[in-house]
């Protein structure tokens, strides 16, 4: 098992290093002049100079991405040129919106995706097995953004003053204070900058409303997450479902189930004792490749529902020729993606002997 | 017992009262038209192409053009209600309202169509072709090229598609053309991961190496031995790979980095009326309805082709 862990953690070095490589380039390639969209259209000569050498963006190409990678190696990913906030900071105050909303989307995925696929596979060629691959097929083949419009228009128009009626933007209700847990608990005297990690923690609405017992910002919280979760979980859901129920079927074709079914077995044990424990494995690979939609539905869904997540940064950022933000968040990203795929193949491996031995 | 999904299939008979002669492409036909999703999937996208082709004779009216001025419309134009003859509407026909500039939705949509299927084709015509030959000369030559080459795919595949063709459009300049090479790019290393696999499956079989000791060279080997035997997955993936690009130009275009006004593109429709989406819905709802349309089709095509051309998956689905 060592092996098969080192082993895969060293491939993980090139993609790295490209990755580096890639979101330096990006930045850079950003067509316009950086200074000019800072400090406007009629910014000096002189104070573009200026500009640039406190930016170090006079020095070669090839010398700032040495001190680039240096920064990122010390956890420094620059300043915003336009707000001059560290991009941690930055990353520490937005993540949280996006991550919130993939992790609830990819939980809602599972937890309705799994079942649908496994009731499909065991109703097989059934009405339900047609209506579910026919929904998924659906699912999937709708534009993100259209189905969080749809949805609001249907939960807060169409629904207005009844219990189902949801809001269609921003995280919390107007005028609701979601005071973060180390501000109430007085970790952070006023005046003082708070610690990012502490912020970043502090940004998860819901789980902060928990933790510090305000009901109101909780339910809140949880009210404005439905509508965009359910927007970005469609994707993934769908892919979930279509993968247990192909998965499942392929097990129940195998031997060991004909001699599961032959010694008499009730049919309910041998598609979920034998036939699921086999067929969660590429359900699991699927999960993990999922975060590629994630994002790219938290992305789309941020502008639908106006949520400030990493999606709507970047965009404003690439607009304003942010270098520092653009590498930011494509390197938080990416580096994520990576991480994640990593930990799908150990767990795979985990699952799975001939994997890691083979 | 859950009763076995293959089907029985009669040998047919020639009139000699022989075997009748197979030939392996009927064979494949047979199988696709067997199969219900790729049918369904087919008969979805012909549809579009014909409403493609003729849009100049389904559409309406001018796709640009707002209604302003034109004898007969009754103000106010902006964002009016669909007006259907056969509903009782005594008003010029607008099938599907107009849209916040007084221009008739319906011919929007039916114009859209053209714009979409050109983007879809056109996107994987190129990362099929760039990528095909990556993971051709990858997986022939081996070695040294085949890292390189294959890391560098592994690189584009650690970024959200999405993210990575939102960078490369906002190096290149909004715009349609740029956003179908963004989505073309960023689809390459699918294509030649896939084509990659398959050529290392196929590359030690006999026929390779009959081919080589009549004395074929790399190129000849690459083209005409090994790629036609391993076109399936390539061509399921391709028919999906359409309805992807669809989809990822749309949303290009909603988020204003794609296809620019006015051109009728549905993601720039939606893009369009997004901020009445609660007020007109039917401004959204019509665009959004053939993006689906469309990219189902494409996905339904590509998974009965799966399920037709390749052995494995037979039975299983």
């Amino acid at each position: 098992m060592s092996r098969f862990l080192v082993r895969r953690l060293l491939s993980a070095i090139p993609v790295l290093f490209g990755i580096l490589i890639v979101t330096f380039v990006l930045a850079r390639s950003i067509k316009g002049d950086p200074c000019r969209a800072i400090l406007g259209e009629r910014a000096t000569q002189a104070s573009c100079d200026a500009f640039a050498a406190r930016n170090g963006l006079n020095e070669p190409i090839p010398v700032q991405f040495v001190y680039y990678i240096g920064n990122v190696a010390r956890g420094d990913l620059g300043e915003s040129l336009r707000s001059g906030r560290t991009v941690v900071d930055i990353l520490a105050e937005r993540l949280p919106v996006t991550i919130e909303l993939a992790m609830t989307a990819l939980v809602l995925a599972i937890i309705v995706g799994v079942p649908l696929g496994v009731l499909a596979a065991y109703k097989h060629n059934s009405f339900i097995d047609v209506a579910t691959m026919t929904g998924a097929n659906i699912g999937i083949s709708m534009p993100v953004f259209w189905l969080g419009l749809m949805l609001s228009y249907v939960f807060a128009v169409m629904l207005k003053g009844t219990p189902f009626a949801l809001p269609p933007t921003n995280r919390l209700d107007a005028g609701l204070n979601p005071m973060p847990f180390y501000e109430l608990w007085g970790w952070v005297v006023d005046g003082q900058a708070p610690n990012p990690f502490w912020v970043f923690f502090g940004r998860f609405y819901v789980l902060n409303g928990l933790i510090t017992g305000n009901m109101e910002v909780f339910t809140s919280a949880l009210k404005h997450l439905i509508l965009p979760a359910v927007t970005v979980g469609t994707i993934p859901l769908a892919i979930i479902a279509r993968m247990t129920r192909s998965s499942l079927l392929e097990a129940l074709n195998q031997d060991y189930i004909r001699t599961a079914r032959s010694k008499g077995l009730a049919e309910r044990l041998v598609v979920f004792r034998h036939g699921m424990r086999n067929a969660m494995l590429p359900v699991v690979t699927i999960i993990g490749l999922n975060f590629g939609f994630l994002v790219a539905g938290a992305v789309l869904t941020e502008t639908v529902f106006s949520l400030t997540g990493i999606g709507r940064t970047l965009f404003e950022a690439i607009t304003a020729r942010d270098y520092a933000v653009v590498q930011g968040v494509t390197l938080v990203t990416a580096v994520a993606f990576v991480a994640i795929n990593l930990m799908v193949d150990l767990f795979y491996g985990v699952l799975d002997p001939r994997i890691r031995l083979g | 017992m859950s009763s076995n999904p293959r089907e029985i299939v009669p040998i047919k008979l020639s009139e000699d009262g022989l075997g009748a002669q197979r030939s392996p492409l009927r064979d494949t036909i047979r199988r696709i038209l067997h199969s219900r999703s790729a049918v369904v999937g087919l008969v979805m996208i012909a549809f579009m192409l014909l409403v493609a082709i003729g849009a100049d004779f389904i559409a309406t009216h001018d796709p640009i053009k707002p209604m302003f001025g034109v004898p007969g419309e009754v103000a106010p134009l902006p964002r009016k209600l669909p007006c259907v003859p056969w509903a009782g509407c005594t008003e010029p026909t607008h099938y599907m309202g107009l849209d916040q500039n007084g221009r008739d939705v319906f011919s929007r949509v039916v114009y859209g169509s053209r714009l979409s299927l050109f983007v879809g084709i056109s996107v994987v015509a190129f990362s099929l072709t760039v990528g095909v030959l990556i993971g051709l000369v990858a997986g022939y030559m081996g070695g040294w090229i085949e890292d390189v080459l294959m890391r560098a795919m592994d690189v584009l595949l650690a970024f959200p598609s999405l993210l990575l063709s939102i960078a490369i459009v906002s190096i290149l300049g909004p715009g349609l053309q740029n956003a179908l090479l963004a989505i073309g790019i960023v689809s390459v290393p699918v294509y030649a991961r896939l084509t990659r696999a398959s050529v290392l499956s196929v590359k030690e079989m006999e026929y390779v190496t009959a081919g080589r000791a009549l004395g074929a060279g790399a190129f000849r080997l690459m083209f005409m031995n090994i790629l036609p035997n391993i076109l399936t997955p390539l061509i399921v993936q391709a028919t999906l790979g359409v309805g992807t690009a669809v989809i990822e130009a749309a949303a290009l275009s909603f988020l204003g980095l794609g296809a620019q006004p006015p051109d009728p593109e549905w993601g720039q429709m939606l893009s369009e009326s997004r901020s009445l989406a609660l007020s007109v819905p039917h401004l959204v709802f019509y665009p959004g309805i053939a993006i689906t349309f469309t990219v189902l089709g494409f996905n339904l095509l590509g998974d009965g082709l799966r399920d037709a051309l390749d052995p494995r998956m037979r039975g299983t689905h």
